[in-house]
């Protein structure tokens, strides 16, 4: 434009739009600005030279430094594994039994097994392992096989009546329903509840006793304490694994229901497993 | 046109001009940017300015030299006397250690800091930023730097016109490279409050230090560098809340930089000329040193001002100034609002007239009994008492709660899931996550028992006791152990559905406790 105008107040030249009266200054950028807006050219230069930045056909180019944050997460979970190193490596060459007495050991495989115990076991045994009907309660002191860290360890390793594991722990009670009358069934059930110090028919204890010595101690035992080698339950505590009234009993007689528990060996690794036993021990009820 | 002019109308000469002024007269507009315009202080010397050397000298030798004073605390804790722990959540100061779930002693400190800046603003004004403020002291600290290499003020006006001589280059360049080893420096200072000074500094130069000590100091040393040697004043006045915040804190009895015009007006320098036209000067001879020395530019001769921090140079000034021409000194002076106001009262006989300064001085040339001078006492008065004794209380509450603060906590959490455990032969077991605190930096062995609970007994994982009413747990120095307790009580002690019992933590040896009172829960009874 060839008429330059310049505003009076400020002294400066304006850009020659003008709206209702309204002109436009033309100051140049500020300073500061301008150097922000250079180095941040310079420094998108750098990023575009060091780092992967112009897309191509197939990936983008892969900048000076080969960075890449495919990489970057393989590194962080390296350092991860890195960090928790000694310990695993530790804990796979410490035998179960043993990790308890080393106080460090203990500290990381009671985090490690109660992370894993949140993973795999809370869908059955619940998030505090209170269990539920059919699913043992694993903070108390009954165990059907066993509460020893090592018997422990065992059963998470090859579980219970898994069919695809050879070394499963594996028991089944017959369905007696098939082999007593059902007299026999209501009387050794009562039986069996008044054990545990639970009051029942008095009339029906007496033959009831005598079914159980015939049909039931070989398993359950003579005063029905349970055996942890076949995972028959001890009778005549507090604890019932079902329903533990006079009904549920004789349901459980006629025709037994029996948990599976998957093994866990081959799924998690021995090192997890060792921690979840430590931590299954650590809870309250281990032998 | 006088065919146009009816009968009983005016003439437009007898219309009166009101005197009415558009607030935003055109002629009065001025653009809402203006641009800073430098300011070179000039070295003032005066009591004042003896006193900001002081106060420097101290503040900034605190700064550098607090994180090097070692504090022994045994074999188990730092020796570092004043320590930031951020990675252990420990702060030491001297005899005291805080753990994180005490910060409320920070708190109390800063309330402190609060309650004491409120007393000494309304006792003394901006005292803070006259004196303390890191922005003033680094200011002042970078001034010191810029004289000794570039002059003082005249010759540093006449090297900022100068051409880029090779001269004006070099002290240029030394100047800045100067300013910024000082900023690396207070940078520097700033990161051994966080980790072990000697070994950090170690570290420091042969790179092994941490990533965000070396961010730390470049961050510092470009703010310091940025606000100390380039934007100065304006920080004060359009970055800092402080100047805006001043006023609620003054009154009119508050000790401010005043000028005290009853004496100083009318300003001038031909006190016989005046004279010869039946005008007496005041004591103002218009020199401009309150001016040249002013770190902010500003002429306190124009009253008080949002940009005036009170560094009190211009009394230096002035003073100086006043000595030499043998008058009183004190025409710049510390003074309140209501003595000024009185004065002022005597000078203009109550506002009648201009300012005469012959009124406060009696024939003898000494002031009148009447005109108030400066009086320290004016700093006891309600307000500041208020101020002193809420500032006392609490710091006497803090001191009381770090003279009876615990060294050894118990914290108890119940199991949320399961509530409780039905044991094979009826008992009820709880489980808790105890949490035990031995809070001094020496190991110690702590009694973990049981009250109150009949029958109950407990056992830990990992502590390998057996089942009592009682377990003694070794704690490692300065450190929290958290530890699983299992408490059983058998059934036949079991009352109702909750049981309040206590947890109790001792050490024998010192008969400090801590006692939890916790629940115990089990069945409802059937």
């Amino acid at each position: 434009m060839s008429d330059k105008h310049v505003d009076e107040v400020s002294g400066v030249e304006t850009t020659g739009h003008v709206w209702d009266g309204i002109r436009e200054l033309n100051n140049p950028l500020p300073r500061w600005w301008l150097w922000t807006f250079y180095a941040t050219i310079i420094w998108a230069i750098g990023y575009m030279v060091l780092y992967p930045a112009i897309p191509m056909i197939s990936g983008a180019t892969k900048g000076v430094l080969g960075y890449s944050s495919r990489q970057e997460v393989a590194e962080n979970l390296a350092d991860a594994k890195a960090a928790q190193g000694t310990f695993v490596e530790q804990i796979a060459a410490t035998p179960v039994e043993e990790i308890e007495a080393n106080p460090e050991l203990l500290q990381f495989a009671m985090a490690g097994g109660a992370a894993a115990f949140k993973v795999n076991c809370i869908q059955c045994h619940g998030s505090g392992a209170q269990g539920s009907e059919g699913y043992p309660n694993l903070n108390d002191d009954d165990w059907l096989w066993g509460g020893s860290i090592d018997e422990v360890y065992q059963t998470i390793t090859h579980g219970i009546r898994d069919p695809q594991d050879d070394d499963a722990r594996f028991s089944e009670m017959p369905a007696f329903g098939e082999m007593l009358e059902p007299e026999q069934i209501r009387e050794v059930a009562a039986y069996v509840i008044s054990l545990s110090g639970t009051p029942s028919d008095a009339a029906l204890v007496e033959p009831g006793k005598v079914v159980f010595e015939e049909n039931c101690a070989s398993c359950h035992g003579e005063t029905a304490q349970g055996d942890k080698d076949f995972g028959a339950p001890n009778l005549a505590d507090a604890i019932w694994l079902y329903e533990g009234d006079e009904a549920g009993v004789a349901a459980q007689v006629r025709q037994p229901q029996h948990g599976v528990m998957p093994a866990w060996g081959a799924r998690l690794g021995d090192t997890t497993v060792k921690q979840l036993a430590v931590f299954v021990h650590s809870l309250g009820g281990g032998q | 046109m006088n065919t146009h002019t009816r009968q009983n109308e005016v003439a437009a000469e007898d219309i009166e001009r009101l005197d009415a002024d558009p607030v935003n007269a055109a002629w009065k507009r001025k653009p809402l940017y203006e641009a800073r315009k430098k300011i070179f202080p000039k070295r003032a010397s005066g009591r004042f300015r003896q006193f900001k050397w002081l106060v420097m000298i101290i503040t900034l030798g605190i700064y550098y030299i607090t994180p090097w004073l070692r504090w022994d605390r045994g074999p188990f804790a730092p020796d570092q006397a004043v320590l930031v722990d951020l990675a252990n959540r420990r702060f030491y100061f001297f005899f005291i250690e805080i753990w994180p779930q005490e910060f409320f002693f920070v708190a109390g400190l800063l309330v402190m800091a609060g309650f004491g800046l409120f007393l000494i603003t309304s006792a003394v004004g901006r005292a803070w930023c006259g004196y303390t403020c890191p922005q003033t002291v680094w200011v002042d600290l970078y001034l010191v730097v810029e004289r000794a290499i570039e002059g003082d003020r005249n010759a540093r006006m006449k090297l900022e016109s100068a051409p880029w001589t090779f001269d004006k280059v070099w002290k240029r360049v030394s100047k800045h490279a100067i300013w910024l080893l000082i900023g690396v420096a207070t940078g520097g200072a700033w990161i051994f409050y966080f980790a072990d000074a000697p070994t950090l500094l170690h570290n420091f130069f042969v790179g092994n230090a941490p990533a965000v000590a070396y961010m730390t100091v470049g961050i510092l040393t470009a703010t310091t560098y940025l606000f100390g040697g380039l934007m100065r004043e304006q920080v004060c006045t359009y970055m800092c809340p402080w100047p805006r915040i001043q006023a609620a804190m003054l009154d009119e009895n508050s000790l401010v930089v005043t000028y005290n015009d009853w004496r100083g007006e009318p300003r001038g320098k031909h006190a016989k000329k005046a004279a010869a036209q039946g005008v007496s000067l005041g004591d103002c001879v218009d020199c401009n040193a309150c001016v040249a020395v002013c770190p902010m530019g500003i002429d306190i001769r124009d009253g008080q001002q949002l940009e005036c921090i009170t560094c009190a140079l211009c009394i230096d000034a002035c003073d100086g100034v006043m000595d030499k021409l043998g008058r009183d000194r004190g025409l710049i002076a510390y003074a309140t609002l209501a003595d000024y106001e009185q004065n002022m009262a005597i000078a203009t006989g109550g506002g009648t007239h201009a300012i005469d300064p012959e009124k406060v001085r009696d024939p003898d040339g000494h002031f009148h009994d009447k005109v108030k001078h400066f009086d320290w006492k004016v700093i006891f008065r309600l307000r500041t008492m208020v101020y002193m004794t809420v500032w006392a209380v609490i710091g006497l509450a803090l001191l009381v709660a770090l003279l009876s603060r615990d060294r050894l906590e118990l914290n108890v959490l119940h199991d949320r899931n399961p509530q409780y455990v039905l044991q094979s032969n009826g008992d009820i077991q709880n489980g808790f996550t105890v949490k035990l605190l031995n809070m001094i930096p020496e190991p110690r062995v702590i009694f973990l028992s049981i009250e109150g609970l009949p029958g109950a007994t407990m056992t830990a994982p990992g502590v390998n006791q057996p089942a009592g009413t009682s377990l003694a747990i070794s704690v490692e120095p300065d450190r929290l152990r958290e530890i699983k307790l299992h408490v059983t009580q058998p059934k036949e002690y079991i009352e109702g559905a909750v049981a309040k019992f206590r947890l109790v933590a001792e050490d024998k040896s010192s008969t400090e406790r801590d006692v939890y009172v916790a629940n115990f829960n089990a069945p409802e009874a059937r």
